[in-house]
């Protein structure tokens, strides 16, 4: 166990934490403004409920989300200081656009949104929310610009062992991002419209209020349509990692010399013959390189060294992405079409929206740990080792220090959110306070 | 191009230390200035609609030195590796305990947590640039005093300038004793960099406590403000010369295409994010009025 062990465990452990949070604000906080939205335009007062019970469900989320965002963008420098050399030039100016462009924007509006009920007119209160919502969605865009950076790098030149970027509109544009970013935010919204079904489902195994039945049906449809988008990105992701990213894509089947006409493995020992070859290029015969022939070419290109990720963890990762993935996306469809024209909920299906909390949520971090663990051993692909861009400076005794502090504050925190989730769902919407445009100030009525 | 990040970073750095600066010395004073939970809450309320904006002046300042000093951002968080997790630590439980406080039965734990988490960064930042420029401990402490200092007293001051009745009284009379310690420990970690906006930075303090002894809060927020400011200018005109020990900015710099890039995103977004958090002040721009129902 060295500095560099722990430097990379600890960046996966931040990173995974951090993204329990990311995917429900990003599709929480548009499926709150649309509740708002059908609240402004109805005038139905079971809206403006259902917008202050997820409004506080989102916020309780959405502080955890911005805290644990902020450690992520200090540890490049402290854990990775020769990665953050190597590429701040590049990767440095999506990380200042996304403060600059999109998260003052989030953290300001919502801000008002919070505290301005009873202060801004109802259109402008609603515009807030809205604002708030946008600026989640385009940080994340920004965040995956850079992340898909370092699998596909592009507009950039390497100058004294340091990247440069020669084309800012290249980076913006890669096409590893513009796969990539529909394919995590509509992720994102199968993980909120989760959240929702399972708050539902609870609501609706107590209740016959038609209220929750609303709610579910509108985070029913969220979640296929956007499983839909994560299938369709995800195919297209499929065939850029057959260009770009051959490694991964070999260690993901588990194949380790070049074959043509490959078959996909469903578990290892049972396989469907053709399939990977048509999944990568709509070409049955086509060619796919295996693990252990990449190795032997990645030597001769870069040196000694062993290129392959670790097979287990990829192998595996992709199959629980997809298979939990697709799993809440045909729960969300039954669940449409059992409930079609005003049906009532069957008391199973309630039951199973339950699990649509802990599916989604698993497979995009299997989804993560398959993306980025599959990019190992490097940082940036072909370009920097992850064992290079570790900080030279920083000792095993420093990592192993804040290791352990974050990992024991994201633990205590992790079991805090998760009650305080618990009990507000079970408090359930309570009778709005009615809204005054009035100027006099009144208790906000969300905090404090 | 150089010259002109580095004060874009210093400017960003500013808006930090003066926003988040009361932010810090209204986390630490709210539980003094208040006898019960109701003024409790309504100090705190204070900066409820703001303070996540005002953080997000150091997200984009760290940013900004990524981008544009990826040397300088690599090597300053990877040298003061445990004051920086102490600082996010803070961060993080300050951040939690303000979103949550209004969501708990007993928010005993939040209110430790803003409290806790107000004070370590407001000492650590003053600690992490007084080593940064002196490289000694005791300018650490030295330094990390005067900043923790600092934002009680435009904490303080801002307290006293937002609420009314008794916390206005209570938050007026902890502005004075800040004052008191302030100015002393203020004179031990800037006379020794000894340039014009370090004495002028004392100064304004000074005026600072004299008008918040005459009840002129507007006008002593502005001084403590402009204190800051000054204060912050004369920590970056000794970085300017040298950001980090054997580093020159030339060095630690990103190419001009890239500068060249992001000072036209920063010209065209940068009004838009004034004028809007600066709405936000106007819409919030009436005391708080302590309210014991809710």
């Amino acid at each position: 166990m060295d500095a560099l062990d722990l430097a990379r465990w600890q960046f996966g452990v931040t990173t995974v934490y951090h993204f329990l949070f990311v995917p429900l604000t990003i599709g929480l906080g548009i499926f709150v403004a649309g509740l708002q939205t059908a609240w402004h335009r109805t005038g139905n007062e079971q809206y403006l409920k259902l917008t202050k019970f997820f409004g506080k469900l989102f916020l309780i989320n959405f502080a955890m989300g911005v805290v644990t965002g902020i450690v992520q963008e200090f540890q490049f420098g402290m854990n990775w200081s020769e990665y953050s050399t190597f590429v701040g030039d590049v990767f440095g100016a999506p990380l200042a656009m996304e403060a600059l462009l999109a998260f003052f924007m989030e953290s300001t509006f919502l801000g008002l949104w919070i505290f301005g009920w009873d202060r801004l007119p109802k259109r402008v209160h609603l515009a807030t929310i809205w604002a708030a919502a946008i600026g989640s969605n385009l940080s994340a865009y920004f965040i995956l610009a850079a992340n898909a950076w370092m699998k596909h790098p592009v507009g950039y030149e390497v100058v004294d062992g340091k990247a440069r970027m020669t084309d800012l509109w290249a980076v913006l544009t890669n096409s590893t991002a513009l796969a990539q970013v529909p394919h995590v935010i509509a992720g994102s919204f199968v993980v909120a419209g989760g959240f929702v079904l399972a708050v539902c489902g609870y609501w609706l195994l107590r209740t016959r209020a038609e209220m929750w039945r609303g709610a579910a049906r509108a985070a029913l449809l969220m979640t296929a349509i956007a499983g839909a988008v994560v299938a369709g990105t995800g195919d297209h992701s499929a065939k850029l990692m057959y260009e770009q990213q051959p490694m991964k894509l070999a260690a993901a089947e588990g194949l380790e010399h070049d074959t043509e006409g490959a078959g996909f493995s469903v578990v290892p020992g049972i396989e469907i013959p053709k399939l990977l070859s048509f999944l990568s290029t709509y070409d049955f015969e086509a060619p796919v390189q295996g693990t252990e022939d990449l190795q032997r070419r990645f030597e001769q290109q870069f040196g000694p060294g062993d290129y392959r990720p670790d097979g287990t963890v990829v192998f595996w990762s992709f199959r629980v992405m997809i298979v939990f993935g697709l799993a809440t996306v045909g729960l969300s469809v039954l669940g449409l079409w059992l409930t079609r024209r005003r049906r009532p909920f069957p008391a199973w299906l309630s039951r199973a929206m339950l699990l649509a909390l802990p599916l989604p949520l698993i497979a995009v971090i299997a989804g993560w740990l398959l993306s980025e663990i599959g990019r190992q051993p490097w940082t940036v692909a072909g370009e920097l080792l992850t064992a290079s861009s570790v900080s030279p400076s920083v000792s095993l005794a420093e990592v192993a220090t804040s290791l352990t502090i974050f990992t024991l504050l994201y633990g205590a925190l992790a079991v805090a959110e998760t009650v305080l989730l618990a009990r507000h769902v079970r408090r359930g919407a309570e009778e709005p306070a009615p809204v005054q445009a009035a100027e006099a100030p009144r208790e906000p009525s969300l905090m404090y | 191009m150089i010259e002109l990040w580095f004060a874009i970073i210093a400017f960003l750095w500013t808006g930090y230390f003066v926003l988040e600066g009361f932010d810090f010395g209204v986390g630490m004073l709210a539980p003094l200035v208040s006898r019960n939970a109701a003024e409790q809450r309504a100090g705190l309320q204070t900066i409820g609609p703001v303070w996540d904006g005002n953080e997000v002046w150091l997200i984009t300042a760290v940013g900004a030195m990524f981008a544009a000093f990826p040397a300088w951002y690599a090597g300053v968080f990877s040298s003061f590796y445990l004051p920086v997790t102490l600082i996010l630590v803070g961060l993080i439980v300050r951040g939690v305990g303000l979103e949550w406080r209004g969501k708990v039965d007993n928010p005993v734990w939040c209110d430790l947590g803003i409290v806790v988490g107000s004070a370590l960064p407001a000492f650590l930042w003053g600690s992490v640039f007084a080593d940064l420029l002196f490289d000694s401990a005791l300018a650490a402490v030295v330094g990390g005093v005067f900043t923790l200092a600092t934002c009680v007293l435009h904490g303080a001051v801002f307290l006293a300038l937002k609420t009314t009745g008794p916390v206005r009284r209570r938050a007026r009379v902890a502005a004075l004793i800040a004052g008191g310690v302030t100015i002393p420990v203020a004179v031990a970690a800037l006379s020794s960099l000894g340039t014009i906006p370090a004495l002028a930075s004392m100064a304004a303090l000074a005026a600072a406590t004299a008008l918040i002894w005459r009840r002129r809060e507007g006008w002593a927020f502005a001084a403590t403000a402009g204190s800051i400011v000054l204060a912050t200018l004369a920590v970056f005109m000794e970085l300017r010369v040298r950001p980090l020990p054997g580093l020159t900015l030339a060095e630690a710099a990103s190419a001009p295409y890239t500068l060249g890039m992001l000072t036209w995103i920063g010209l065209i977004a940068l009004p838009f994010v004034l004028v809007y958090q600066g709405w936000t002040y106007w819409v919030f721009r009436k005391r708080v009025q302590v309210r014991t129902a809710g």
